[in-house]
């Protein structure tokens, strides 16, 4: 092995790279937009969407009432929905989105009230359907302010206080800190993230370099060099590797630049930015401390994905180097992407935690650890296991890679 | 300068079974001699070659190649070797100086040697004029020149051509045949295979006829001639593969 080699071999992969418009999407521009573009857009979007539906007036059939014209008046009366004429059809109407909930009122319900007896209040409406929702917990809200009216009048007809059937009020308050709440609302999503970037970053690379050279006919021109092929292949594998790391610090740099923007905007516009950020993250929690990142848990993450960033190289290397063609390549690694992100979503799914069984499985083990270190938890003992085992795997990939390379069958399928 | 010693290369495939691509070849070139390896396509003339040029590793048999072991020091077998074919092509990202100056680095020569090395060639060969403009927008012509200039750029004592004209036009492959004749003259040792009669005759001091990974002949084109009793190379060439239908595939 001859490191002056490996070095020539990667700075000429590394100008070839930078002339090359597919790798550099792939590697710089994608992660570098990925983030705003889920942050400031998508989040915006939703956030969006449900002020929409907060705002939405409910149309508000009720069915029955006829002697109860009290509160089918006070019905009439509220502001916050639209009571509109009952219609036969109305199930129908509220599947179709004519009509966004409705109202049954038992028989002679203001009576039964005030003795005690009511049976309870149906409301019908379009499970899943915001705005639907939305009115159902606008009619909510109007029978228990009812309903509360009710018990205040009869307290006072008894002589009693308010205070007799609400004998103490409770709320709640965050105490986690900024990072636990940032690490939690971003910790499932950056690193499943990283892990499609850094396989999409060490993809294109990988079949440039191996199938595509093999296509091209550079590959024969490269092998009658006395370079050795081992040289050859950790060159190679080195310019990979960079664009998989090129490809998760340009996202991560622009993540951090994305909160920091956003924490800013979100500090001067309030609850706007703050939804579009709960939303992007795919949480819901609105209120709170401004989510933050643990600074360390950025470091823990980049030494984390070292050896599966390596583990992505030498795969996408050893698999491309297998093709024919840059199209054979595209076809064995586009599916490939499936497999690398199915165990990034299970570690998104509550309830899987970190074990000495998970730590072992690769890929995951990187998913579950990275949330924990942006929440600024570090599980010494873990961290050892995932990033033994990670380089593990890591070594072994490349090993494969190294081998591969000297295989004439392989270098000479065409 | 080229020895090959009963060379076998034997291909496993799964639908045909076993393939020779070479058998039992054996030859020899001296340093200013052309040897010319003739045959049809699939004869085994690229299996021959990318043997002699460390590209694959010989089944059995052996070879020396510049003093030098194709089985045990490749790596030095290679420093010694310029190889050209078909299947050597340019990196369409680099310039023709880039390209250049890469293999010189891979033959571990220094920049300043490349340099003055780059300005020789290229004065040489008449490049001057693209010698910083990317492979991917070059003629045909330029793209041989560039590859003659990589092949040369560490001097090599060995020079090995793979059909080297395979679809050029005629005025490329004429300055082609030429320099290959000037690489001869300078005292190298060059094998050079073809399926053009022609340029056989043109070329050659000695040719070797391949068919079916054998080399079933070889000679001088006098003494192939004279044992033949035939003065066209192409109804010899049919002979010695064993009638029409076996040599089909040759012009």
């Amino acid at each position: 092995m001859n490191w002056n080699n490996i070095a020539t071999i990667y700075l000429k992969e590394l100008k070839d790279s930078l002339r090359d418009r597919r790798t550099l999407i792939s590697t710089i521009v994608i992660p570098t937009l990925v983030m705003p573009l889920m942050f400031f857009g998508l989040g915006k979007v939703m956030a969006n969407v449900m002020t929409k539906a907060r705002e939405d007036i409910p149309t508000v059939v009720i069915l029955g009432g006829a002697d109860s014209p009290g509160v089918v008046r006070q019905f009439r009366a509220s502001k916050r929905m639209r009571v509109v004429p009952p219609r036969a059809d109305w199930k129908r109407a509220i599947s179709d989105k004519q009509l966004r909930v409705a109202v049954q009122l038992p028989e002679q319900f203001e009576a039964l009230v005030k003795s005690g007896e009511a049976s309870p209040v149906q409301i019908y409406y379009y499970q899943g359907e915001l705005k639907s929702e939305n009115g159902a917990r606008v009619i909510e809200r109007f029978l228990a302010e009812f309903r509360e009216q009710a018990v205040a009048e009869r307290l006072a007809a008894q002589g009693l206080p308010k205070s007799a059937a609400r004998p103490f009020e409770y709320r709640r308050e965050n105490v986690a800190p900024p990072e636990k709440v940032g690490g939690n609302l971003f910790g499932g999503l950056v690193p499943y993230l990283i892990i499609i970037l850094c396989f999409t970053g060490a993809m294109y690379p990988a079949m440039d370099l191996t199938a595509g050279e093999k296509e091209r006919g550079t590959m024969e021109t490269l092998l009658c060099s006395p370079v050795p092929r081992v040289d050859i292949v950790l060159g190679k594998f080195l310019l990979v590797l960079t664009g998989s790391l090129a490809a998760m610090v340009c996202m991560l740099l622009s993540m951090g630049l994305t909160v920091m923007i956003g924490g800013t905007l979100m500090m001067a516009g309030g609850s706007g930015a703050r939804a579009a950020a709960a939303g992007a993250a795919g949480g819901a929690g609105t209120a709170g401390p401004i989510p933050m990142i643990d600074p360390w848990g950025i470091v823990g993450v980049l030494a984390m994905v070292l050896p599966v960033a390596i583990l992505f190289a030498a795969v996408a290397f050893t698999v491309s180097l297998f093709a024919k063609s840059y199209k054979e390549a595209q076809s064995y690694l586009g599916p490939m992407i499936i497999i690398v992100i199915l165990p990034g979503v299970v570690g998104m799914l509550p309830g899987i935690e970190l074990s000495a069984r998970t730590a072992l499985i690769p890929i995951l083990n990187l998913s579950l650890v990275c949330k924990e270190m942006l929440s600024g938890v570090w599980h010494w003992g873990y961290i050892g296991l995932i990033f033994g085992s990670s380089s593990v795997y890591a070594a072994a990939a490349l090993g494969l890679a190294v081998r591969m390379f000297q295989r004439e069958d392989v270098i000479f399928r065409t | 300068m080229i020895e090959a010693r009963q060379l076998t290369k034997t291909f496993h495939d799964k639908k045909r079974g076993e393939i020779h691509a070479a058998e039992d070849v054996s030859f020899a070139v001296a340093p200013g001699q052309i040897y010319g390896l003739l045959g049809a396509n699939g004869a085994g003339k690229t299996t021959t070659l990318r043997l002699l040029a460390t590209l694959l590793r010989p089944t059995r048999g052996s070879a020396t190649v510049a003093g030098f072991d194709v089985a045990t020091e490749p790596e030095k077998v290679r420093a010694n070797v310029g190889f050209l074919a078909t299947s050597t092509a340019l990196y369409g990202r680099l310039t023709a100086r880039e390209m250049i100056t890469y293999f010189g680095r891979l033959n571990g020569l220094t920049d300043p040697a490349i340099r003055d090395r780059v300005k020789a060639l290229s004065a040489q060969l008449g490049m001057d004029e693209f010698l910083d403009r990317r492979c991917d927008k070059f003629s045909t012509g330029m793209k041989q020149k560039t590859s003659i200039a990589r092949m040369l750029v560490h001097d090599p004592a060995v020079m090995i051509f793979d059909e080297p004209t395979l679809g050029l036009d005629v005025m490329t492959a004429r300055a082609i045949v030429r320099f290959v004749r000037e690489c001869r003259d300078r005292g190298k040792t060059v094998i050079y295979s073809t399926h053009v009669m022609s340029e056989v005759e043109k070329l050659c001091d000695t040719v070797g006829i391949i068919h079916d990974g054998r080399l079933l002949a070889e000679g001088t084109l006098a003494a192939l001639r004279a044992r033949h009793g035939e003065q066209d190379m192409e109804e010899i060439f049919v002979r010695v593969v064993g009638g029409e239908t076996a040599g089909t595939a040759a012009s």
